[in-house]
């Protein structure tokens, strides 16, 4: 049986790799930074490392959350283990940016009640309010169809890869480690992603009329992706994150050449909204709906150990 | 040499396997009625894993902790694997996944009635892990050895993988009793509901049962349902004791001479019930598979065009 349990431990493999000279990670599941130095390097402001953790560590969480409703729902039975797969790294990537934004600045984390066991990443996860979260608008809104959810992701996950690329050179230890592992289960999301849009586009008349609908749904939101706040601006300057403005081009040729190979071109549709909403804790109508389900369970027992 | 002689020898040739324990592979003769065998049970099998990512997926969304909801997603997504290698294992008989899904649909083909109760709190995720998934461990450990080579190989797999959800559905329940007392009588509930459907899961008393002699004959199935029930619960209750629930059976005691737990018998008037349409879930379960099925329909069908266009222009 050993090896099953490496299986599904392997979750923290991709940390233990790479240059691990200065610090070592810890596999032990209680604690997912167990064992890691949670030091803020020199140079860096902890309660900006923490807000940055936050966004990453939000975006990943929620979106994991709507990508987890595709189970026992999905075209195909490949489909449900490939989107639960996505839906697990990216909460394998939320658990992390959590316990690292807690560890950057303890004051993020909602005060539990003396004698609770909750975790530091639970507590932000399960306790916060909506206007605390810092996750985009973008990973809030429905699934949709089929064709939607792929759209969605193929914007997403492209954005995504490139910034968590930046990210792994982070001067930040942990974030550098995060983003490492990130880059190569992004890479993945993003391949499947593009893999079934060139499918639809070239699979049959309803496929491509779904596809098409898909995109002029989701293209509004797709600025959202590379709107910097405050927060990322002083990120880059610190040098331990990724100001998303940045990533624009790169992301913006990937799409290209995905739309070309669908013989699709961009919607002629403007932005939706003005400013990073989200970011700044004021979310859809989506998004209250969500946390009243993620979090039930957790808040009516606030003592619980689960 | 006649028909009825050739298929006299192929006969004797099967048996001989049979007999040696060795096994039989999907291009060697098979008697139809072995096949067919084969095909119900590997296809319930099959479906068991499908509509059982219903109850438990019914949680995902809601677990309480961010290691529970990775576990937990881990988990129904290993039973989407097995429901692959089932149905993977079946179309090695000759019939394809899609056909055997329509005959879920319309009722033709059974899944495990476990999967008719509903899940209603989360400590019923670590219920299913230690309760359900250890009775079909029970069953399915003796298949790694049944005589079909495909479907003895995908369960040695699954039994694998269905060990480490038992051990994890007990440690939640575990910590679950460590916590308050609300989540200790919320396990106690959970497992007071599950208890009989779970000693239901190895189907009706051997004298009830019509395909256990030849299944047997045929090593397709390797111990009867009342062999293995027992078995469960002899395991079962030491490990209740050692969560500190209570098994709801006034009657469970250790009998000396058996060597073996005397226990009450599942109510079986509602395990028919059940096996015939009527428990509590068993119509919402196969209209969330059908209306996957449908929605998913024209992705499919999109992905089969595409195939076949892909060939067109390689070739």
């Amino acid at each position: 049986m050993d090896d099953l349990d490496l299986d599904h431990e392997s979750v923290y493999d991709g940390l233990l790799g790479g240059d691990s000279s200065q610090w070592a990670f810890g596999t032990d599941f209680e604690d997912p930074l167990a064992g890691v130095d949670t030091m803020i390097p020199a140079g860096v402001d902890g309660a900006a490392l923490a807000a940055y953790c936050l966004m990453l560590g939000d975006d990943a969480l929620i979106y994991a959350h709507r990508l987890s409703e595709w189970t026992s729902n999905a075209p195909d039975l490949e489909d449900d283990i490939a989107l639960a797969n996505i839906a697990l790294d990216l909460l394998g990537q939320a658990r992390l940016l959590l316990a690292r934004a807690a560890a950057a600045d303890a004051s993020v984390v909602p005060q539990m009640p003396e004698g609770s066991p909750v975790p530091p990443e639970d507590a932000l996860a399960f306790f916060r309010d909506e206007h605390a979260f810092r996750n985009m608008g973008y990973v809030e809104a429905l699934n949709g169809d089929f064709a939607v959810t792929i759209v969605r992701l193929l914007l997403f996950s492209s954005h995504r890869l490139a910034l968590l690329q930046r990210l792994a050179t982070s001067v930040d230890p942990v974030l550098s480690a995060i983003a490492a592992k990130g880059v190569k289960e992004v890479t993945y999301h993003r391949d499947y992603a593009g893999r079934w849009f060139v499918t639809l586009a070239g699979g049959t008349e309803e496929s491509r009329r779904r596809l098409v609908a898909g995109l002029r749904t989701v293209w509004p939101t797709y600025a959202e992706l590379s709107r910097s706040t405050q927060v990322e601006t002083l990120a880059s300057e610190q040098r331990f994150g990724v100001d998303p403005a940045v990533l624009t081009e790169e992301v913006d040729a990937v799409v290209d050449h995905v739309l070309a190979m669908a013989a699709l071109e961009r919607p002629d549709l403007p932005p939706s909204g003005t400013g990073p909403m989200g970011r700044i804790g004021r979310h859809t109508e989506e998004m209250g709906h969500l946390l009243a389900e993620m979090q039930v369970v957790a808040r009516a027992h606030p003592l619980g150990k689960w | 040499m006649s028909d009825t002689l050739q298929t006299a020898s192929l006969e004797a040739d099967f048996d001989r396997v049979i007999e040696r324990h060795d096994r039989i592979e999907p291009r060697d003769w098979m008697p139809e009625k072995y096949r067919a065998t084969l095909v119900r049970q590997v296809a319930q099998h099959a479906h068991s894993e499908i509509i059982g990512m219903q109850p438990e997926g019914n949680w995902i969304t809601r677990a309480p902790s961010l290691r529970r909801k990775a576990i937990l997603l881990a988990k129904v997504q290993d039973e989407a694997g097995h429901g692959l290698y089932l149905y993977s294992a079946c179309e090695t008989l000759g019939v394809t996944r899609a056909e055997l899904t329509e005959k879920l649909i319309a009722g033709k083909q059974k899944y495990s009635s476990i999967f008719n109760y509903p899940t209603l709190s989360y400590a019923d995720v670590g219920t299913i892990g230690w309760l359900v998934d250890g009775a079909a461990i029970c069953n399915q450990v003796p298949l790694c050895r049944t005589s079909y080579g495909p479907y003895g190989r995908a369960m040695n797999r699954i039994c694998k993988e269905e060990s480490f959800h038992q051990r994890q559905g007990f440690e939640l329940l575990l910590t679950m009793m460590s916590g308050t007392d609300a989540q200790r009588a919320m396990v106690q509930e959970s497992v007071d509901r599950f208890w009989w459907p779970a000693l239901m899961m190895f189907g009706p008393p051997d004298v009830e049962s019509p395909n256990t002699a030849q299944s047997m004959a045929w090593r397709i199935k390797r111990d009867t349902n009342d062999d293995l029930r027992q078995k469960f619960v002899d395991m079962s209750v030491p490990q209740a004791q050692a969560l500190g629930v209570t098994l709801p059976d006034a009657e469970l005691r250790w009998n000396e001479e058996r060597g073996h737990y005397d226990f009450t018998q599942p109510d079986w008037d509602e395990f028919m019930a059940v096996v015939k349409g009527s428990g509590p879930c068993n119509a919402q379960r196969i209209a969330h598979r059908k209306r996957a099925l449908d929605e998913g329909a024209w992705v499919r069908e999109a992905a089969t065009a595409f195939a076949r266009s892909q060939r067109e222009d390689a070739s």
